[in-house]
């Protein structure tokens, strides 16, 4: 049903995608915590009186909202993009996809957008009460037009809640309830925004850490590593739960890209986890050639403890994946090529015999279509249908598996940092423990390639599904030349690497200019 | 309740909800025809600060509005979204990236060490309010005119042109509408400065440019009506679905619809009422009527591309790829769905308005721009 297509036109349409969703994640994460930090402060404000805290809300916030500009600007084009560059993935699934996406709108950017209004300008306008509201539901709503975008991606990982329906084409919508409550959307949403409150506790403590070392505005540092430090710690602890959640749900519903965070070619009962390590490298293409380790560290059945909550537990590899093992109930890739390719020829069937006009064939091919056991058994593998060399269905394990290890590690390394400085300044010693001044300041950049290295486990690990068994890349994309993607690709490039200097040369410099007394006459 | 509707009102309300969307973007769209208007208006950097700040503190509301018609559009007739979207890819991306500019400009237009300067960010926003209203205007002048589109039976988009989309610039009338677009825009924005600032030079300049750019816009839009109510139309039947062309459909539409041609009619006077009081009585409550004019003109332009059996995005290329509200829609349960949702729409509005008010219940002026806290 759908034409071969232009590899070219695929690769540069996922890079131009895979570009605006990492610069927009580049913004995203800290709005979903400072939001949080800063509605905190406020409180404290509101509560004391002091006005040291003001002040402080107000610095945060200041530097939230440059953040926030370039956010709103690269989520822009995301949102389209679905249409611009996946058309047939939006007519395909627009029917479960789009609710979210419409959803977020009314619900989360329109919240956002209207309290941000009176966070910024309503100082003097309104109620102490109001204002304090108001920077509560800016952080509520930069968190639900989380949840709604993360729904619809978890939609896509576990493609749950609906049926093919042959007579459009389409795969529509049958419980809103199963695509919202999602096991993996839960994980996904909680564990993603977690991420961006750690990582905006992390952005707090290292730009206070840096008034620390320079000795400037030492009251609202220390103030701002304490809230910041137990915000962490909280967020940290969450996030690693919810990343083991995550995990246990990758285990259910794509296994292949388990197999590939974790660098596992054969399966075998009680697999160890791999701590640390490093693949030989070769210079063959094959993936096989992957799967000598130059060193590891192992803690010994951990992975299938954590993936299945059972130290003996089978753990599929890439090879069983692809060759099935059918001891382990695992059907082969093959197999499931061979009832995509039913499930395409019997829409061909139908769709031909509609165009003929027999209405016997057609209303007969219909039921059957249709019947409970056909979309359980052929169209659940349709993506399939369009795949012939079976090494297409098996991500880049490398870089899947060095994302996922240094994620994790750092996320650890997040936790030691907060409960460090969560110490040593509830003990009055952080001023003089410079060299973990310097360590927390870089920490910022770590804490956005934490982040960024989640969305590469997530994304490049479900390749080449678009929607998982149901739509890979190959076919979702839009019929456009090459060319013209590639142009775009280089604008968008060109604009959001520009954006992004002047953003984070603002965001310095208004940090060198520290915090306003109040009365003063620029923000 | 909702559960109880028939699938074809579904459809309906949700081309309702879509219409009423497009229809406040365009009234919000006031920010970009202002910021067309910075150096015409602001003589001075204090000037050009104070109508920044006016239009600063509104952009994040059109931008919003933008993407949720664009969700929204998304969800409930999916089908155009596939098809135009990608298919008139360099419309859309044209429209895009002129929005991409405009968001950082105001929050980073003075900052200090902003790598490109001030000038660049105005001229960023310019570029926003010329592009972005003339092109948006095009792209709804092919829910008229059509658009060069095949689709197969898995309903998958062929585009027929090597221009993607930017060939609609070549039709007089879509450009017609999207010039009467820009200069009513404008007009907004002079509106909506009498009403919010308080600066003497400022609403002489308005007062003037108020009239230069009424007469424009009144041309195109007539213009853009006159060919609009002569031409041919794309129906369809609603039993065999079969799109035919059909003479002086969107003058049988508002007749056929009188309520919509009420609309329509009123909402003219409106946006001319609003212009005349600013020009001729107390200036600064013309851009309520105008405002609510544009509205309803909107509205009823949407109305009678999608309703009455007519396709609102019609292929020029083969008459039965064409799009109406019953074959681009989502299922029933979506829409059902949706239409709960939708049920939270009063609600938002309702808080905007109050946080609005809140904070906007004075004029800006001078002295504000001095003591702000927040300043663009
Ligand atoms: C500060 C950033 C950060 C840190 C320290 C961690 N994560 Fe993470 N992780 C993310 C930020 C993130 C993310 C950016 O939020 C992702 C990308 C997609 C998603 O759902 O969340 C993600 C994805 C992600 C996935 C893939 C989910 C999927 O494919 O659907 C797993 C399995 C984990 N994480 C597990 C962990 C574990 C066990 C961690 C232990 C500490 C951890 N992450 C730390
Ligand atoms: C690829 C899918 C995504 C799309 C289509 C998308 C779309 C958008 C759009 C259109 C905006 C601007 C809204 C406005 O006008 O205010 C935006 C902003 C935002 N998005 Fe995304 N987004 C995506 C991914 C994400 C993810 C994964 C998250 C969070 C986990 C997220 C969270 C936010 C937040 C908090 C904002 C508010 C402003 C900011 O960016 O700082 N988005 N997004
Ligand atoms: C903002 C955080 C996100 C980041 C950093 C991110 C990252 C990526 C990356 C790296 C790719 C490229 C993978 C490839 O080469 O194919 C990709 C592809 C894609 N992602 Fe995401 N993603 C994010 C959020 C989302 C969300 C929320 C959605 C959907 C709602 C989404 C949908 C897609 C789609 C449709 C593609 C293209 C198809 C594909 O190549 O797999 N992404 N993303």
């Amino acid at each position: 049903m759908f034409e071969a297509i232009d590899l070219s036109l695929v690769n540069w349409s996922r890079a131009q995608f895979a570009l605006t969703a990492m610069y927009h994640w580049l913004f995203v994460p800290l709005t979903l915590g400072t939001t949080f930090i800063i509605a905190i402060m406020e409180t404290i404000y509101v509560k004391t009186g002091k006005p040291e805290w003001k002040k402080m809300t107000k610095f945060w916030m200041t530097l939230f909202g440059i953040n926030f500009a370039i956010g709103v600007a690269t989520g822009l084009i995301l949102e389209f993009e679905f249409g611009t560059n996946w058309s047939n993935y939006s007519w395909f699934v627009g029917d479960i996809f789009g609710a979210p996406l419409a959803i977020e709108g009314i619900m989360a950017f329109f919240m956002e957008s209207t309290f941000i209004a009176v966070m910024f300008f309503g100082w003097n306008k309104v109620s102490k009460k109001f204002h304090l509201a108001s920077s509560w539901l800016v952080a509520i709503g930069a968190n639900l037009s989380a949840l709604w975008i993360l729904v619809a991606n978890a939609w896509m990982q576990s493609p749950v809640g609906t049926t093919f329906n042959p007579e459009t084409a389409r795969n529509e919508m049958t419980s809103f309830w199963e695509v919202l409550f999602s096991p993996v959307a839960i994980n996904k949403f909680l564990h993603t925004i977690t991420s961006g409150f750690v990582l905006s506790a992390v952005f707090v403590i290292g730009v206070s850490a840096w008034f620390l070392l320079k000795k400037r505005h030492i009251v609202m540092a220390r103030k701002s590593i304490l809230v910041a430090a137990i915000f962490g710690i909280v967020s940290s602890l969450a996030l690693i739960g919810t990343g083991d959640g995550s995990a246990k749900q990758v285990a259910k519903v794509q296994p292949m890209k388990l197999a590939a965070m974790e660098g596992l070619y054969n399966g075998y009962e009680g697999v160890d986890l791999i701590a640390v390590g490093a693949f030989k490298s070769t210079s063959e293409e094959s993936n096989d050639a992957m799967k000598d380790f130059l060193f590891k560290i192992e803690i010994p059945n951990f992975l299938s403890f954590l993936a299945f909550g059972n130290w003996d537990a089978f753990v599929p590899g890439v090879n069983d994946l692809i060759n099935g093992n059918p001891e382990k109930g695992i059907m082969s890739v093959h197999e499931k090529i061979d009832r995509g390719k039913i499930a395409i020829e019997k829409l061909t069937a139908y769709k031909e015999a509609k165009k003929n006009g027999d209405e016997v064939l057609s209303s007969s091919l219909v039921n059957e279509l249709t019947s409970e056991n056909f979309q359980e058994d052929y169209f659940r593998y349709l993506g399939y249908g369009h795949v012939n060399d079976t090494n297409f269905l098996i991500p880049n394990i490398p870089l899947v598996f060095y994302s996922f290890h240094v994620m994790v590690m750092l996320g650890f390394l997040f936790l030691l940092v907060f409960v460090l400085a969560l110490w040593w300044v509830l003990r009055n010693k952080l001023d003089s423990k410079k060299w973990f001044l310097l360590i927390a300041i870089f920490t910022i950049p770590l804490a956005y390639l934490a982040t960024e290295l989640g969305w590469v486990v997530a994304e490049f690990g479900r390749q080449p599904w678009v929607i998982q068994d149901l739509m890979p890349t190959t076919t979702a994309v839009s019929q456009i030349s090459a060319v013209s993607v590639q142009i775009t690709f280089v604008l968008f490039a060109v604009i959001f690497t520009t954006l992004l200097i002047a953003e984070v040369g603002i965001m310095i410099k208004q940090i060198k200019i520290g915090p306003k007394d109040e009365g003063g006459t620029k923000s | 309740m909702i559960a109880a509707i028939s699938y074809s009102l579904l459809q309906e309300y949700w081309w309702a909800i879509i219409s009423l969307l497009g229809a406040l973007l365009v009234f919000l769209m006031f920010v970009q025809g202002g910021q067309s208007l910075l150096y015409t208006i602001g003589k001075t950097e204090l000037q050009r600060t104070m109508l920044v700040n006016t239009l600063g503190r509104k952009w994040e509301f059109t931008f919003t509005t933008l993407v949720t018609f664009g969700g929204a559009f998304f969800a409930s007739f999916p089908l155009f979204y596939a098809t135009s979207f990608g298919g008139a890819y360099w419309v859309w991306i044209a429209i895009l990236f002129s929005f991409i500019i405009q968001a950082v400009s105001y929050e980073y237009r003075t900052k200090p060490a902003n790598f490109l300067g001030t000038k660049v960010y105005e001229a960023f926003l310019f570029t926003n309010g010329l592009l972005g209203t003339i092109l948006i205007g095009i792209a709804v002048g092919t829910f008229f005119n059509g658009a060069q589109f095949s689709l197969n039976e898995y309903n998958q988009v062929t585009w027929q042109t090597g221009a993607r989309g930017l060939e609609a610039a070549l039709n007089v009338h879509n450009v017609s509408l999207g010039l009467a677009v820009f200069f009513l825009t404008r007009v907004l924005a002079l509106l909506y400065f009498n009403n919010s600032i308080d600066d003497e030079e400022i609403s002489v300049r308005t007062k003037k440019h108020l009239l230069i750019n009424t007469i424009p816009f009144l041309i195109f839009f007539l213009f853009f009506v006159v060919v609009l109510l002569l031409k041919n139309g794309f129906g369809y039947n609603p039993d065999t679905m079969e799109v035919t062309l059909e003479k002086y459909k969107y003058l049988h539409n508002l007749i056929e619809m009188p309520a919509v041609l009420i609309l329509f009619l009123l909402g003219t006077l409106l946006v001319l009422f609003g212009i005349f009081n600013d020009l001729f009585r107390n200036p600064g409550k013309g851009i309520w009527f105008s405002g609510i004019g544009t509205v309803l003109v909107v509205l009823s332009l949407f109305f009678i591309a999608g309703y009455n059996n007519t396709c609102y995005y019609p292929s020029a290329f083969d008459l039965q790829s064409s799009l109406n509200i019953r074959n681009s829609s989502s299922s029933e349960f979506t829409l059902t769905v949706m239409s709960w949702v939708s049920l939270l729409v009063p609600f938002v509005i309702a808080y905007i308005w109050y946080a609005w008010k809140s904070i906007n219940n004075k004029k800006i002026d001078k002295d504000e721009m001095d003591s702000a806290s927040h300043k663009y």
